[in-house]
């Protein structure tokens, strides 16, 4: 049973029941959803927690839905791996990758997505919606095809076959909106208020952005139940940033790990920087900006909880980086060569985004850090195709491998 | 009737137009100040609009004519 009680204004505190709603009806300020805090308290501990499924519902007691109406698709538990090779790079002491590509539609969004579509189905929907060019809409179409949902998933009509394919092959409707960026965003935002659908990230947002916190509770877990001291992950409407950090203020809170303080260091590409840009010129007055950058899934121009994510980077005295684009393709090739990980633009950012903060003195390269990366390098193979290794050519003689081998012994072998 | 929950965004000379007290005049539509902040070469205003729909849109376009950004109040909703 969820301890969910109701849904309360992020600005005049009201309260609302747990309906699809995401804007308060006095002030128009975001919702967010309460819990029974004593309740979860008299319930939750680490065994209780330990004893779970390796998904995020292991910690469904924190989560907005009722049993019967979970679709799972074992979502998260995904590997925290120390990453001492890219340490030494960048010369750091304690380094910590969260791998959320090994995610069922390999990214992060399908933590979200997992709990607004629980959610939705408790909430009596039969259809998901969404509008997204990549990861928001795979996840939708595959966790309505895990729970004979229908999906329609809005799209810009000049979008690449390729990119519709991560959605498509879950046979969802796909409806390509002939109209600007701004045409599809205010369509959609029309047909959540109109229709009776669950819209992921936008009449049932309250309880998709919960989903989010899982990262903190998974990261702490693995750490032996302990927060890191620096977290770096990648922003665009600045949700995830600001539910990674609630998520260990919980944990701290329910006695399930120490009081600790969590540097919070927000990342972005400098083509899409309204936050980062506005934690610079020191104001939470966020200026929407026009995207321009690879880190397609990063390019949100007007973000939702832009400033949710400047107070928590204040509140604990983090900060906020931006990135380049080459900067982005040599953090993807970073973490590939030296990790074995291989990350979408947003991972490239968030590898950047660290470098640039401890640059920056932003973070203690003493102090253990995590990185969250958050969804898979073949979404983008675009941005770094044509910076890869190149295969050497050869006839397949043993002599002509050798000819190659004296041309290039150390794109050959290791050692001869 | 429809309503609709929007955001303008000022900057520049914007800032310093009667923009929402002329959209009221010009158009048929009333509108409802929730949330604001102003500085002075840059604001945004938090606001509902009522209306026929066609007569928002009408409305909402002008607005963008003078220079506001004019966006859903729950940020951007479409993902890449
Ligand atoms: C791979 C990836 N990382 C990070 C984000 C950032 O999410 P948020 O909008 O919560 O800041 C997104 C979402 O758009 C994403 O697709
Ligand atoms: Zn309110």
């Amino acid at each position: 049973m969820t301890y969910a009680t109701s849904l309360a204004c992020r600005e005049c505190g009201r309260e609302f029941p747990l309906d699809p709603l995401h804007v308060c009806d006095f002030c128009f300020g975001p919702l967010e959803v309460a819990y029974d805090h004593d309740g979860i308290q008299s319930k939750i501990s680490r065994e209780r927690i330990e004893s779970g499924p390796r998904s995020i519902w292991r910690y469904k007691d924190l989560l907005p839905v009722d049993d019967d109406f979970i679709v799972d698709l074992n979502v998260g538990m995904t590997p925290l791996l120390r990453a001492d090779r890219l340490a030494e790079q960048l010369g750091m002491r304690e380094l910590w990758i969260k791998n959320d590509t090994c995610n069922p539609s390999w990214s992060f969004k399908d933590r979200v997505v997992a709990v607004a579509s629980s959610r939705a189905r408790q909430l009596g929907f039969k259809t998901l919606a969404c509008a997204s060019t990549g990861n928001l809409a795979n996840s939708v179409s595959a966790h309505a095809a895990r729970a004979g949902m229908d999906a329609i998933v809005f799209i810009p009509h000049d979008l690449e076959a390729g990119k519709v394919l991560g959605s498509a092959v879950y046979n969802p409707t796909i409806v390509a909106v002939n109209g600007s960026y701004d045409d599809v965003n205010r369509l959609c935002s029309e047909l959540a208020d109109n229709r009776h659908w669950a819209f992921v990230n936008i009449n049932v947002r309250p309880y998709y952005a919960e989903g989010s916190r899982t990262l903190a509770y998974e990261v702490a877990e693995q750490l032996g139940w302990r927060a890191p001291r620096q977290v770096v992950a990648p922003m665009a409407s600045g949700s995830l940033f600001t539910k990674i950090h609630k998520g260990f203020q919980e944990f701290q809170r329910y006695g399930l790990i120490e009081e600790t303080p969590v540097r919070m260091i927000g990342a972005q590409a400098e083509g899409c920087s309204p936050i980062t840009s506005a934690w610079r010129n020191e104001t939470t007055n966020i200026r929407p900006v026009k995207p321009n950058t690879i880190a397609k899934s990063l390019a949100i121009g007007n973000p939702a909880d832009g400033y949710y994510a400047l107070k928590t980077m204040k509140r604990t005295d983090g900060g906020a980086t931006a990135v380049t684009d080459p900067e982005v393709v040599e953090g993807i090739q970073m973490l590939a060569e030296y990790e074995g990980v291989f990350a979408e633009t947003a991972g490239g950012v968030t590898i950047a985004g660290l470098r640039q903060a401890i640059a920056n003195e932003q973070i203690d390269p003493n102090e253990s850090t995590v990185a969250f990366i958050t969804g898979g390098g073949l979404k983008t193979s675009d941005a770094v195709v044509d910076h890869v290794t190149q295969a050497i050519p050869i006839e397949g003689t043993l002599q002509s491998f050798e000819a190659a081998f004296a041309e290039a012994p150390e794109a050959v072998g290791v050692g001869g | 009737m429809a309503r609709r929950r929007v955001r303008f965004t000022f900057e520049g000379d914007s800032v310093t137009e009667p923009v929402i007290y002329l959209v009221g005049h010009e158009f048929d539509v009333v509108t409802n100040i929730r949330m604001a902040d102003v500085e002075h070469d840059f604001g945004w205003v938090v606001l509902e609009v009522d209306g026929d729909h066609d007569e928002i849109d009408r409305a909402l376009a002008w607005v963008a004519s003078k220079g506001v950004r004019v966006d859903p109040v729950a940020g951007d909703v479409v993902e890449s």
